[in-house]
């Protein structure tokens, strides 16, 4: 080991020697850090790549053999899974309905969500905090808790098995924890910006439009893709108020079709695979907001 | 099922535009008026006007239907009589709601400590590589993902044929490589509960990892430069400087994930529905609604309130010493 070191220096000179082993330890030092990502990442990934997989294959191929088998020659892809869900009766109107229903709520509740955070974050008034306490509390209530009253409030405004009676209700759900994430970040923006702002006659509705709204942008952006997720996923809300209506989301769509179908569920691989594709564009685009500095340089002097 | 109509997409295009601009002007046009009245009234009325697009909603969607409830726990089920405690009397007594009480507590504990652990560590750790992005969509991977349809990626996962035959499951192929007998994961009771957990934390920790990570990026890289010149090596940076500044946000994302294991449903009602002791408080509950035995439902509800009072104290208690450091 001494003599190859030796030999190395000799014909390298020792500086580059050095810097090549301190380069080769570095890597090994590091062998384990990049085998634990991999191997959870790989965990993380592989059931979606399988059931991706899987709705490509024909229905007996899938009932036959795992779907590691296709990985070897004769794969046997096929669209037909595709073909079967797309041609059943209201999926391809369901998916419209699903983003009918996902856009107005997810724009409506955060619209309100902010300003309400920013009003618990910055202004200062009486109750103030007990009525912080029970929206923190809020957070917490499960929504089975809602369903009866809320349901008896749309049949007295005439919303019943209407689409704007599911924003308006997942906007109340989502309200709570939205305000208190929002109030959290909002409230940890440095207090010298707001103050410096008001000093200069900024008004309140100046600070928060052109102080607060950008500089929450971050945390908006990364609620914006929950909330959105949140409501494009969901199954109870959109199963109790629209249920028996024609305007069913995709998620209720396929969770009936999983009901009904029973032995020959696995062709619905292909469905889920459709409803999972937006939401996880969505994530990448938005990746960009989840960067380093969000406060960087906002205060100086 | 019918098609969408012109109407539907209008109205839906008005929300999404008219809504925000709606509050803009509730916004510019209210403090026009509230800047013109005197200063004590201003500081009186102007956090209330804030406030009350969010206070309001909260109140028809959220604090009347609780308080509602809370009167239907105490009432039979056709809402027509009172009948004092009986609805919780039947949930503190009957085995399978005991069940279910047991089951949201292993989901509290091994869910909660999973999903953040796993997601802090994975933050910290691909903070450190150049893959960094795709490492976090691969982790992320499972959160756009509803339950519905990582039930059917799950179903794949923990299918079950009987001993001797192929196995189209992924854990029961592994297994029968190392020459095991095949698990029916859903269905053997010490094995369905940490099935059903397991499926949670692999939709949750995304969710947890990318939050800390967000967080994780604010951290001043002077801060890290300071302890490496002071000698820190990296596990005594990750110990004693990055995780103690995390520690904020890991409250926040854990308080979050005890909330959705006390709510989790969807996994549940769709993969098992209870079955083969699974059930959770949440579903538990849902089964009584389904029976239209809307004060044992309500009950059930009152009961999960009440366990989350002392996270609630938790929450106030931080908020309370955020506002001291104002």
């Amino acid at each position: 080991m001494s003599a190859e070191r030796v030999t190395i220096r000799q014909a390298t000179g020792v500086a580059g020697a050095v810097s090549i082993l301190d380069r080769f330890g570095y890597r090994l030092q590091r062998l384990p850090l990049h085998l634990v990502i991999i191997i959870f990442c790989a965990v993380w990934v592989i059931p979606t790549i399988g059931m991706m997989i899987n709705s490509f294959r024909a229905l007996p191929d899938m009932q036959a053999a795992g779907w590691w088998t296709t990985l070897f020659p004769p794969h046997g892809f096929t669209f037909a899974s595709y073909q079967q869900v797309l041609a059943i009766e209201g999926v391809v109107p369901s998916i419209g309905y699903s983003i009918l229903i996902t856009i107005p709520a997810t724009v409506i509740q955060l619209a309100i969500a902010t300003m309400g955070a920013y009003a618990f974050a910055w202004m200062n008034f009486p109750g103030r905090n007990l009525f912080f306490i029970v929206i923190v509390g809020l957070m917490v209530v499960p929504i089975q808790m809602t369903l009866i009253p809320v349901l008896q409030f749309f049949k007295f405004v005439h919303l019943s098995g209407t689409i704007p009676a599911v924003w308006l209700a997942h906007s109340g759900y989502g309200l709570p924890f939205e305000v208190f994430l929002l109030r959290n970040y909002l409230g940890g923006l440095p207090r010298e910006i707001f103050e410096s702002a008001e000093v200069d006659g900024a008004g309140h509705s100046v600070r928060f439009l052109r102080i607060a709204v950008p500089m929450t942008l971050p945390a908006i952006a990364s609620l914006v893709i929950f909330v959105f997720l949140g409501i494009w996923n969901d199954l109870l809300v959109a199963l109790t108020y629209l249920g028996v209506s024609p305007y069913r989301p995709f998620t209720v769509v396929i969770a009936q079709l999983t009901t009904s179908f029973g032995g020959g569920w696995q062709f619905l691989t292909a469905a889920a695979v459709m409803q999972m594709a937006l939401p996880l564009a969505v994530f990448i685009f938005l990746q960009r907001y989840f960067v380093r500095g969000v406060t960087a340089g906002s205060v100086k002097g | 099922m019918a098609g969408i109509t012109p109407d539907q997409i209008i109205t839906a295009v008005v929300a999404v535009v008219g809504v925000p601009l709606v509050l803009l002007g509730y916004i510019i046009l209210g403090e026009q008026v509230i800047e013109k009245l005197p200063d004590r009234i201003q500081e009186w009325i102007r956090p209330y006007f804030w406030a009350l697009p969010a206070v309001g909603f909260a109140t028809i969607f959220m604090i009347y239907p609780l308080i509602r409830t809370v009167i239907i726990s105490f009432r039979n089920s056709a809402d027509t009589d009172w009948i004092g405690w009986a609805n919780y009397q039947y949930f503190f007594t009957f085995p399978d709601t005991l069940t279910s009480l047991r089951n949201s507590l292993l989901w509290l504990v091994f869910y909660t400590f999973f999903a953040v652990f796993f997601g802090l560590v994975i933050a910290i750790l691909v903070d450190r590589v150049r893959y960094e992005t795709i490492a976090k969509i691969a982790v992320f991977l499972p959160v756009p993902i509803s339950a519905v349809a990582a039930s059917i990626i799950w179903k794949f996962m923990f299918d079950y044929q009987p001993s001797g035959t192929t196995q189209t499951g992924t854990l029961n192929a592994l297994l029968s490589v190392v020459h095991r007998d095949p698990v029916a994961w859903l269905v053997n009771s010490t094995t369905n509960n940490a099935a059903l957990i397991f499926v949670g934390i692999w939709t949750a920790t995304g969710f947890c990892m990318v939050i800390i990570s967000a967080s994780l990026k604010a951290i001043s890289s002077e801060v890290l430069e300071a302890a490496r010149i002071d000698g820190a090596n990296e596990f005594q940076i990750v110990r004693l400087v990055v995780t103690p500044l995390l520690w904020p946000t890991i409250t926040v994302v854990g308080t979050t994930m005890l909330i959705n294991a006390l709510k989790t449903f969807d996994i549940v009602y769709v993969m098992t529905n209870g079955a083969y002791n699974t059930d959770v408080i949440a579903t538990q509950m849902f089964s009584q609604l389904q029976h239209s035995h809307f004060g044992r439902a309500a009950a059930v509800g009152v009961v999960l309130f009440l366990a989350v009072v002392p996270l609630l104290v938790v929450n106030i208690r931080r908020f309370q010493q955020q506002e001291e450091q104002r």
